[in-house]
């Protein structure tokens, strides 16, 4: 009974000894934090990338509340969370919004394509490699293969394809840009989200010289800079560039590319569909630039489906908002509901 | 004096290894030695609060659990409370002295306090009858045995990254390997130390 007494009494007394010293530690020690802050990490992500340059997303949220970043730094969490963390911080102006952007492979030269000019044996990394000679690849502008990318994705979206070519999926990918850092062939780019159409290579050489290398490079024969109808993609340096803010996914580039360099979700191209909506204004029919719409005055128009090249102007130039873009992927059934909207 | 005190430096360091001769504190061990620079942080951290609790465990040792003879079934308990606290102090106190010191030392601090190596000390120390000086030496021995270990591992493991591992024993499996192996190296310094 003694015992059990002294035994309680002791461990009281210690706990007791040991809880004054804390209470009295954290009195003394004290540091003053701002409650922003842990507002501001709560609206954060928290995936802790570090692709804003602040170690994760506590240090993001240090910086913003001390002034050191604006309110929009985060890029993987983009216009939602700037618009939080904005009305913490009393902010109104989130900044220049930008459009959402994510990686993108530009370099379709995988083992099949693009030829070799080396056999690599060293380290299987693609920095290690691209330091002997430029690379392993003949073309000394493509892809190396080994996945640095893969391997510093903190989001799971980079997988290496059995071709030897990262692939990025689309869902995952939050454009935080560590990839685009990690490439040393510079094949990842960050590209606005509602792009579909893009130019899958960055050789500069002439087009002979890249048809030597690789079967999927850009040859510079400018008959897509000839078929654009907005004036969007154009050959600079023996190499199309497609313009973003031009251009409007109508996949006609996509249509004349003798090489397939530049790719697009082809399967899946946009028709205009004309609801019921239509008074037969025309204005479609005029602005159409591969005049896939035919119908006459005051009554409802027609698209020619094989005319039709997806660009959306008719859908933002009726004044009904009779025009509804259905994905050629689709089901007929879709289409029959957009007619009837 | 100084000979003994020598002596438990070496024992612990070496012959008497606590990751690899005690084989305590393996999951920091094999946690956090994928870089040399994190695996001297924890190190350090782990070393600071070894040789805190050292001292401590010798005065409730001493002036609690003897004089009562508590020491059968409050042993362990009342170990427990002393380093929970003495971590979550020392935590406080360097957040509050050194911002810069807190931030290299990261989430290792707060992780000490599952260390089991920190209570294997603890423990040890009356079961040795040491005095005060000689268990904050033992408890300093031990942490530093245990920054070698780490140290050495980490150097290891950031060599293995460069190596070609057979497919099979990639990852956790050569890990493994390599730490047996170190232990069977520490094997050798045995009767280096009187102790």
């Amino acid at each position: 009974m003694n015992l059990i007494l002294i035994a309680a009494l002791s461990m009281a007394g210690l706990s007791l000894v040991l809880a004054s010293g804390l209470v009295i530690a954290s009195i003394k020690f004290a540091v003053e934090n701002d409650p922003r802050v842990d507002r501001v990490l709560e609206a954060l992500p928290g995936a802790n990338c570090g692709a804003c340059g602040f170690p994760g997303c506590s240090g993001l949220a240090k910086a913003i509340v001390e002034g050191k970043a604006p309110v929009n730094a985060c890029a993987v969490g983009g216009a939602t969370v700037s618009q939080k963390v904005a009305s913490i911080m009393g902010v109104s102006d989130v900044g220049s919004s930008e459009d959402k952007k994510i990686a993108r492979v530009i370099c379709q030269g995988g083992n099949k394509e693009a030829k070799l000019k080396s056999d690599y044996r060293g380290v299987k990394s693609c920095r290690a490699a691209s330091l002997v000679n430029g690379g392993p690849k003949a073309c000394s502008f493509a892809c190396i293969g080994f996945g640095d990318c893969a391997k510093v994705c903190p989001f799971d979206a980079i997988t290496m394809s059995d071709n030897g070519l990262p692939s990025i999926d689309e869902e995952k990918c939050t454009g935080c840009g560590l990839c685009v850092k990690e490439c040393p062939k510079f094949v990842i780019a960050l590209t606005p989200k509602k792009n579909e159409v893009h130019v899958r290579c960055r050789a500069t050489m002439k087009g002979k010289d890249t048809r030597d290398v690789c079967s999927v490079g850009c040859i510079a024969c400018k008959r897509c800079e000839k078929s654009c109808p907005f004036d969007a993609i154009h050959v600079v340096n023996n190499v199309a560039v497609i313009d973003y803010a031009k251009c409007r996914n109508c996949m006609k580039c996509v249509e004349v590319c003798p090489t397939g360099t530049i790719s697009a979700a082809f399967a899946e191209r946009k028709k205009a569909v004309i609801g019921d909506k239509c008074i037969g204004c025309t204005v479609c029919a005029k602005n159409c630039p591969t005049g896939a719409i035919q119908g006459e005055l005051k009554k409802k128009h027609e698209v020619n489906l094989e005319l039709c090249i997806g660009c959306s102007i008719c859908e933002e130039k009726c004044p009904k908002n009779a025009i509804t873009m259905v994905r050629a992927g689709q089901k007929q059934e879709s289409i029959k509901a957009c007619n009837t909207k | 004096m100084l000979k003994d005190l020598f002596f438990i430096i070496v024992s612990t360091v070496l012959v008497n290894n606590f990751v690899f001769s005690r084989f305590l504190g393996h999951c920091p061990f094999l946690g956090v030695s994928n870089k040399t620079e994190t695996a001297v942080g924890m190190g350090m951290a782990t070393t600071f609060v070894l040789t805190m609790t050292a001292v401590a465990a010798y005065f409730i040792q001493s002036f609690i659990l003897e004089p009562f003879g508590l020491t059968p079934f409050l042993q362990i308990v009342s170990f427990i409370l002393v380093i929970a606290s003495l971590v979550q102090l020392v935590e406080m106190a360097v957040l509050k002295i050194s911002p810069a010191l807190y931030n290299a030392f990261g989430i290792y601090l707060p992780l000490i306090t599952t260390n089991c190596i920190v209570m294997g000390v603890a423990l040890l120390i009356p079961q040795k009858g040491y005095n005060l000086i000689e268990s904050t030496i033992f408890g300093l021995g031990a942490g530093l045995g245990f920054t070698l270990a780490l140290v050495l591992m980490s150097g290891i493991r950031e060599e293995l990254e460069f190596s070609d591992v057979p497919e099979a024993l990639k990852g956790p499996a050569i890990v493994f390997i390599t730490a047996g192996l170190l232990a069977m190296i520490f094997l050798g310094f045995t009767g280096l130390a009187p102790l």
